[in-house]
C-alpha cells in the first residue's frame, strides 16, 4: 500500500542512511579546502533536521494514523531537551562565568543549593531515564483525562495548545529552576568529551542517525500490525472499533504516549548539538511547524513526515538567511497550497505523478490502483 | 466487577432462558421519554423482529442494550449475570452483543479481510494486538465468512469501494467474527436493492437458531419474510403496544391505528 514496504522503499532508505553516515567521514576525514569536504555546519544541519525529523515521526503516528492532531508536541520535545540539558548544565562544573557548581543563572538568582528536582542529574543516564519517564508520564496522564472524556478533534487540538503555551509561561518563570527565558546554554562537555569537537559532535550526529532510523523501522512495525489497523480504526470509526469489542482509550493512550517519548528523545537529541534550548521551543508556533512538516511531507506514511521536517527546514535556511522578515508568510502559503492542491503531501503526490506520466504519453486511461507492494 | 466479565466471554448465564431481559426501562432526555417504561424479553436462539413507527425508541433500546446510553430508569440484562447499565461499549461487546448500525459503518480504508481480521473474537487488548498474528485457522474462519456474505473474491478490495448492500453485508460479517450471543441488527436492509433485500433476508435464515437476534426494521415485506411463525413486537412512544405473530399484529386494532393514523 506505501512504498516505504517495497522493496524499492526499503532500497531507499537504505541509500539515505549510507549517504546520511558518510557525510561526518567527510567531515573529519576531508581537508577543508576539498571539493567533497562537509562543514561542521553542514553536518550541523543535517543533525538538527534529523531531531526534526524524528519529532515529525512522532506526530505522524498520532495524527497520520491515528487521527489525533496535536498542537502541542512541541512541549515534549522542549521536556526532553529540558532533561538531558540538566545533565549538561551539570556536566558544565566549575567552568562557569562565576567558577561555581552552581549553574550561572542559579548564581545570579542567588540561590545556595540544587531544588530537590536537580537530584542526581549530575548523572546522564539518570537524566536519560527522565528524557522518556517525565514527558511519558505527562502525555500519560493528559492523554488518560482527555481521552477518558471522550475529547476530540478540534477541541483536543486546542487543549494541547493551551497545555504546551501554559508550560511555557511556567518555563519562563526564573523560580521555575530552569534558567527563565534564557533557558539553559554554553554547555561545555558532554560524558567528559569537549562539546564543540568534530569527534563528539561526529557521535551525537550519528546517534541521532541511528535512533532516527531505528524509530523509523519501530513505527513501521507498529503501523503495519494489527494494532495499526485499530490506530486507524480510531482515526476512520471509532464507534464500529468500540462495539466490536477495542477499548479505543487504551489504543490512544498507548500511541499516544509513545509518541510524546519519541518527541522527547528527538529533542534530548537536538539540545547538545544545537547547544541551547529555552521555554520558546514550547511557544504554540513551534508545534504548529512540526504538524506542518507531516503535512507537507504527506500523513500516515512515516517517510514523508521525515521528507517533509527536511524540506521545509531547509527551506527555512535559506529563506531566513536570504529574506529574514518573510518566512512566516511563506511557511503560511506554503500550508495553504499543500492544503489545496497536495492534500497527501509530497509523499502521497509522488506516485500519482509517476504512474500519470507514461500513462498520459501512451494515451491511455489512467487508472489510479493502490499499489500492491 | 465488569472487568472480569470482560475477560470471560463466554459467560453468560441463560438458565431461564432470556438472553436479554428489560425491565421497565425508561430514557429521558431533557423530560422527553424515548423508552417509557419498556419490558422486553429475547430468548435464547430467537429471532425477533421490532417494528415501530418513527420516533418509537428502536435505535434508544438499541443504545441501552450496547451501553451508548445509560437508562434513567429499569434495568438491562445480558443473561442472568451481566448488568448492561454497568458496562461500557467494549465491554458488552465482548461479552457477546454485536451491532449492526442503521448506516453501514465499516472501516473504508481497511480491506474486507482486514475489516474482519479486525473484528475477530480474540483478545482486543492493547499489547496482545501488538503482537497478534493470523493463524490458519482463523484464516479459515474468515473465509467462511466470506463466502456467507457473499464478499469471496473480495477480501483485497478497500471496503469503502463497496457497494452499499455490500457494505451491510460486510458489517454482519464482523459481527459474526466476533462469534456473539446475540445480534442487534438496525434497519439491515434500508437503501438496499429487492435482489439484495432478498439476499439479507436468505443470510439471516441461514443464522436463524445459531445466535439470538434482534432485528429492528420498517420494511414489512421483510419482516414477514424473516419473521416466520416467530414473534415480532411493534414500539410505540417507548414502550411495547403489541407483541404476537405477524399476522396478529398486522391484525390488531391499536397497530393499525398507529401506523394508519386515527
Amino acid at each position: 500500500m506505501n512504498h516505504l514496504y517495497s522493496r524499492r522503499g526499503w532500497s531507499v532508505l537504505a541509500a539515505c542512511t549510507f549517504v546520511a553516515a558518510l557525510l561526518p567521514l567527510l567531515h573529519l576525514a576531508l581537508p577543508a579546502g576539498h571539493p567533497l569536504h562537509v562543514s561542521g555546519y553542514a553536518m550541523g544541519l543535517v543533525g538538527k533536521f534529523m531531531c526534526y525529523a524524528l519529532a515529525a515521526l512522532a506526530l505522524d503516528l498520532v495524527w497520520g494514523y491515528t487521527g489525533i492532531l496535536s498542537l502541542g508536541h512541541g512541549l515534549f520535545f522542549a521536556l526532553g531537551a529540558y532533561a538531558h540539558g540538566m545533565y549538561l548544565m551539570r556536566a558544565i562544573g566549575r567552568d562557569g562565568s562565576y567558577g561555581s557548581v552552581l549553574p550561572d543563572f542559579m548564581v545570579f538568582l542567588d540561590w545556595k543549593g540544587y531544588p530537590w528536582y536537580w537530584a542526581f542529574t549530575d548523572h546522564f543516564w539518570y537524566c536519560m531515564l527522565l528524557v522518556v519517564l517525565v514527558p511519558g508520564l505527562i502525555a500519560f496522564v493528559f492523554g488518560w483525562f482527555a481521552f477518558r472524556s471522550r475529547i476530540k478533534g478540534v477541541y483536543f487540538s486546542i487543549i494541547t495548545q493551551a497545555l504546551t503555551y501554559a508550560c511555557m509561561l511556567l518555563f519562563f518563570r526564573n523560580d521555575t529552576g530552569f534558567g527563565g527565558n534564557n533557558g539553559f546554554t554554553d554547555f561545555k562537555r558532554i560524558l567528559d568529551f569537549p562539546i564543540t569537537a568534530p569527534g563528539t559532535r561526529t557521535a551525537l550526529y550519528l546517534a541521532t542517525l541511528a535512533l532516527l532510523v531505528g524509530a523509523l523501522l519501530l513505527c513501521r512495525w507498529i503501523v503495519r500490525s494489527k494494532l495499526g489497523r485499530v490506530l486507524q480504526g480510531v482515526r476512520d470509526a471509532e464507534s464500529r472499533l468500540m462495539f466490536i469489542g477495542y477499548d479505543p482509550l487504551a489504543f490512544k493512550l498507548f500511541v499516544w504516549t509513545l509518541s510524546a517519548v519519541l518527541c522527547a528523545i528527538a529533542g534530548a537529541l537536538y539540545v547538545p548539538q544545537v547547544g541551547i534550548i529555552n521555554p520558546s521551543e514550547m511557544s504554540p508556533a513551534n508545534s504548529i511547524e512540526m504538524v506542518v512538516w507531516v503535512a507537507i511531507g504527506g500523513r500516515g506514511t512515516l517517510a514523508g513526515p521525515i521528507i517533509g521536517a527536511f524540506a521545509v527546514n531547509g527551506l527555512k535556511s535559506w529563506f531566513t538567511a536570504a529574506f529574514p522578515d518573510l518566512w512566516l508568510f511563506a511557511l503560511g502559503l506554503l500550508f495553504i497550497l499543500v492544503t489545496l492542491f497536495m492534500r497527501k503531501g509530497i509523499l502521497g503526490t509522488l506516485p500519482l505523478l509517476a504512474r500519470l506520466r507514461p500513462a498520459a504519453r501512451a494515451g491511455a486511461k489512467v487508472e489510479v490502483k493502490e499499489e500492491a507492494a | 466487577m465488569s472487568l472480569d466479565m470482560s475477560v470471560k466471554p463466554e459467560g453468560v448465564d441463560t438458565r431461564h432462558g432470556a438472553i436479554l431481559y428489560l425491565d421497565d426501562v425508561t430514557v429521558s432526555f431533557d423530560g422527553f421519554r424515548a423508552l417509557n417504561k419498556l419490558t422486553l424479553d429475547i430468548s435464547v436462539g430467537e429471532l425477533r423482529c421490532i417494528i415501530g413507527p418513527n420516533g418509537a425508541g428502536k435505535t434508544t433500546m438499541m443504545d441501552v442494550i450496547t451501553g451508548k446510553t445509560r437508562p434513567t430508569a429499569g434495568q438491562a440484562w445480558f443473561g442472568q449475570s451481566h448488568d448492561l447499565a454497568r458496562m461500557t461499549e467494549y465491554e458488552i461487546a465482548h461479552a457477546g452483543i454485536g451491532r449492526k448500525f442503521q448506516r453501514p459503518t465499516v472501516f473504508e480504508q481497511h480491506t474486507v479481510f482486514e475489516n474482519l481480521e479486525l473484528a475477530m473474537k480474540m483478545d482486543k487488548r492493547v499489547l496482545p494486538t501488538l503482537f497478534a498474528r493470523l493463524t490458519s485457522e482463523q484464516q479459515d474462519r474468515i473465509d467462511a465468512i466470506l463466502r456467507l456474505i457473499r464478499l469471496h473474491g473480495q477480501e483485497d478490495r478497500l471496503a469503502g469501494l463497496l457497494s452499499h448492500g455490500q457494505k451491510q453485508w460486510l458489517e454482519i460479517g464482523m459481527l459474526l467474527m466476533q462469534e456473539p450471543q446475540l445480534i442487534l441488527l438496525d434497519e439491515p436492509v434500508a437503501g438496499m436493492s429487492d435482489a439484495e433485500t432478498a439476499r439479507t433476508a436468505e443470510l439471516l435464515n441461514e443464522l436463524r437458531g445459531k445466535h439470538s437476534i434482534m432485528v429492528v426494521e420498517h420494511d414489512m415485506g421483510f419482516v414477514a419474510e424473516i419473521a416466520q411463525r416467530g414473534k415480532v413486537t411493534v414500539l410505540h412512544e417507548g414502550a411495547v403496544l403489541a407483541e404476537g405473530r405477524m399476522d396478529e399484529v398486522q391484525a390488531h386494532e391499536r397497530v393499525i391505528e398507529v401506523y394508519l393514523g386515527r
